[in-house]
């Protein structure tokens, strides 16, 4: 399984897709930081373009990546090997080098400007959201043998949780305005991992005050220590499920 | 030693193994024959594990395959079309699956030297023709001296040198396990102990070569097949 992951990582880093998006980060980052005046500003910026960046990549080149070994998995499958650890493997290779290029991108300048518990949770849940659409990816690849229909359906995944989720909440919160549904509210924020980041690193700014009794209720719950544990488990069941379940669709598919 | 029982395999509409049901034993060398599209390499990848049979037990030297991956370090397998990561290069190739297996005993490098592989091991497998393909894939199922050989088309694409070369390896492999498909059988007259004849998933007959001759009256091989290929 190790010699797997290791040669999945090194061809991954390999690939100049990859020193493009740690570039991208890293000159992003530090513009962020150094064009906003004070450093939580700058903290805001960043964190709008990393919760739009971080997951289109991670989705895309991950699900691309994945069909474009399909050879390499086709030779290691009649090889004596698991298929379990083959697919873990390819899982592990591809969030290790996203979580590395993030880290570098994003998490040094974070960690140069702004080294404190807002930073670290910006990088956790950065790398969180990383391995997350790895996942996600990886279970949108292992469904659709087709390699067109898989990307298109990974861009309307990343669409979905990106745009069209807030939508659906924006829809739901004017229909149901008479309603106290604050706290239901806190449920259907789990649903999308992107909402639940943003939420996590927003409480923690000065911010969150503007945002009303909604606001109030989920610092109430999201800033307390059952919150913020609620929320690292809830983003772990986004990686465990998907992984799981392509798993075991892979340990049944026709190669 | 491999042991298929009721063997049922559908893709959509399409049965591409019908109740199928064989055993293979070692020292045979079994020819797998049928036209086009008839099942053979979907009954060979079943055995590899790289399809998985709808209903049916496959077993390898009595134990069920089904999820088990340890009897694969026993098969060398050939595929129709060797497909790898167009990246890498042949040594590459050929040094990872070392890796994987990590076999202890010598390794036989036989093919390596004959294709003379050795000359263009840095060239990288997107750039290689079909046959040199073949011809990698061919090295590979030799290389760890597996117990049972699986060849699917092994002689499809090669030029008359190499396919001579590699019908001169099968025949000094005599004694394993051999399965073969291939549609030119006239010059493995001498090694094939038993034919198996596919047709639309399902197995139409499976008879020893003596018999098959006997029942034909034709002493060439090809000619015995050709026979039952006409009723």
């Amino acid at each position: 399984m190790k010699k797997i992951i290791k040669f999945v990582i090194t061809d991954i880093l390999r690939n100049r897709t990859m020193m493009v998006y740690t570039l991208f980060l890293l000159a992003s980052s530090f513009s962020v930081f150094s064009l906003e005046d004070s450093n939580s500003k700058g903290l805001l910026s960043l964190l709008n373009i990393i919760l739009i960046v971080v997951p289109l990549v991670s989705i895309v080149f991950s699900s691309i990546y994945v069909y474009n070994s399909a050879e390499f998995i086709e030779l290691l499958v009649s090889q004596p090997l698991k298929r379990k650890s083959i697919w873990l493997s390819i899982f592990g290779g591809l969030a290790a080098s996203l979580s590395i290029a993030f880290f570098i991108g994003a998490g040094i300048p974070v960690l140069i400007y702004q080294a404190n518990m807002i930073g670290l949770t910006m990088i956790v849940v950065g790398i969180m959201l990383s391995i997350i659409f790895v996942a996600i990816a990886m279970l949108a690849a292992v469904k659709t043998s087709d390699k067109a229909k898989g990307i298109g359906a990974v861009i309307m995944l990343w669409l979905y949780f990106s745009l069209m989720f807030d939508g659906l909440v924006l829809f739901l919160l004017f229909q149901f305005a008479d309603y106290p549904i604050e706290k239901p509210m806190i449920g259907i924020s789990a649903l999308n991992p992107i909402d639940l980041s943003r939420i996590m690193i927003l409480l923690q700014l000065d911010i969150s005050a503007m945002m009303g009794y909604t606001g109030a209720i989920f610092k109430d719950f999201f800033g307390t220590f059952t919150g913020i544990s609620f929320s690292i488990i809830v983003l772990l069941l986004w990686i465990a499920l998907p992984v799981w379940y392509s798993t075991h669709k892979f340990n049944t598919k026709d190669l | 030693m491999i042991i298929a029982t009721n063997i049922t395999k559908q893709f959509g509409k399409l049965k591409a193994l019908d109740n199928v049901s064989t055993s293979c034993k070692e020292g045979e060398c079994i020819a797998l024959i049928g036209p086009n599209g008839c099942g053979k390499t979907t009954l060979i990848k079943s055995i590899l594990g790289m399809v998985v049979p709808d209903s049916g037990v496959i077993t390898f030297r009595g134990k069920d395959i089904k999820n088990q991956w340890e009897y694969r370090d026993e098969i060398g397998y050939m595929p129709q079309i060797g497909r790898y990561p167009d990246n890498m290069t042949i040594g590459q190739v050929l040094d990872m699956i070392k890796n994987i297996r990590n076999k202890k005993t010598a390794l036989d490098e036989d093919l390596i030297e004959s294709f003379l592989l050795r000359e263009i091991l840095d060239k990288r497998m997107k750039t290689l023709s079909g046959g040199t393909r073949q011809k990698v894939s061919a090295a590979l199922a030799f290389l760890f001296n597996p117990a049972v050989l699986i060849l699917d088309e092994p002689t499809a694409g090669l030029d008359p040198l190499a396919s001579e070369i590699l019908k001169e390896k099968i025949i000094k492999e005599k004694g394993k396990l051999i399965l073969i498909t291939s549609h030119i059988l006239s010059e493995l007259d001498d090694v094939v102990t038993r034919i198996i004849y596919m047709q639309d998933g399902k197995l139409l007959f499976n008879k020893s070569i003596e018999d098959l001759k006997q029942d034909t009256g034709e002493v060439k091989l090809a000619k015995a097949i050709a026979q039952v290929m006409k009723i």
